[in-house]
């Protein structure tokens, strides 16, 4: 009995280390850019959590400083400014596109068209092996017999 | 031909394992700063020997400086305070330190106990001035020439070798640059 209640307890212990800080907002505008915001700035002492997930001291600052400015008024572009003049571009989940980043965005596209080049080469060689019999050498090789057929 | 065909995992292995070498050589906690090259951010903070007495970044003009965030929490403080200490005695640069949301009392009691290689260390008790500095792991070490730009920054605990391999170079140039 007394190890159930103890389970029972346990379990009900959890939810209370998720507890973080209460930021109150009058404006619902605000508080959305307050969460949008939290869960898009990387936490830099977790490097793989968002300042929302994060329970370190830092991400508890920075919380703090993303409400106090949203509650002066300032835009959600202007605390993305502040942040990333102070910790850089690694701040951002997702950074402004740029010289530095342009390899972050733009390289799985790369990769993906590299890899659809791939496929589609390789299924048309396929495609004219199956049709003709012929692997790639031999084609290869009846290529140069009739382009010498060709010259002669 | 057909021979190249076999030999093509094995050359993807390998470019794939230098990439991964490099890859765990990195430091992740090394982030480049963006501040490198900007003028050190504005502060005015309590001396912590003398916390009716403040000190701001306009009153070291004209001198290079060095500004370590420390806290008597922080564990690897201990392990590049000796460094510090040494760096101090040779009196090439003053070493201002940022006292990171600490409790002036334990602060005090730290540099007693440890010894102190600050020309001065100010207050930031709430961490405002550390976000400023874009400050993430402490220790961290700024250096900042005589206009007041920041010219390199040093994440994490010096380590022994650091002195003389980065910051004794540096800060030999910088004072050579006029104010």
């Amino acid at each position: 009995m007394n190890k159930v209640i103890i389970l029972i307890l346990c379990l009900l212990a959890l939810p209370a280390t998720a507890v973080v800080e209460y930021h109150p907002f009058d404006d619902p505008a605000r508080e959305q850019a307050y969460q949008t915001l939290i869960s898009e700035l990387r936490c830099l002492v977790c490097q793989n959590q968002t300042i929302a997930d994060s329970n370190a001291d830092l991400a508890k600052d920075l919380r703090q400083q993303v409400y106090d400015m949203l509650q002066q008024g300032k835009s959600q572009q202007d605390v993305v400014d502040f942040m990333t003049q102070r910790y850089g571009d690694f701040v951002m989940y997702r950074p402004a596109f740029g010289i530095k980043t342009a390899l972050l965005w733009l390289g799985p596209i790369v990769f993906l068209l590299i890899g659809i080049v791939t496929v589609v080469v390789l299924a048309r060689q396929k495609k004219v092996a199956a049709q003709t019999g012929l692997d790639s050498k031999q084609l290869g090789k009846l290529n140069e017999i009739l382009q010498q057929g060709e010259e002669d | 031909m057909l021979k190249l065909k076999y030999l093509l995992p094995l050359l993807l292995f390998v470019v794939l394992a230098v990439f991964l070498a490099i890859g765990l050589r990195l430091n992740p906690k090394d982030i480049p700063s963006p501040l490198i090259g900007k003028p050190a951010p504005a502060f005015s903070l309590p001396i912590l020997a003398t916390p009716e007495k403040t000190l701001s970044q306009q009153d070291l003009k004209g001198r290079v400086w060095l500004l370590n965030v420390w806290a008597s929490w922080c564990v690897s403080c201990r392990q590049e305070h000796p460094l510090l200490l040494e760096l101090a005695k040779r009196k090439l640069v003053s070493i201002v330190g940022l006292n990171y949301k600490d409790e002036a009392s334990a602060a005090q009691q730290w540099l007693q106990k440890l010894g102190n290689p600050y020309d001065v260390s100010i207050m930031d008790s709430d961490g405002r001035v550390g976000i400023d500095y874009g400050v993430y792991g402490v220790p961290e070490t700024f250096v900042v020439d005589k206009r007041g730009v920041i010219r390199y920054k040093h994440t994490g605990p010096v380590e022994p070798g650091d002195i003389e391999r980065i910051f004794l170079p540096l800060l030999q140039t910088l004072n050579l640059e006029p104010a």
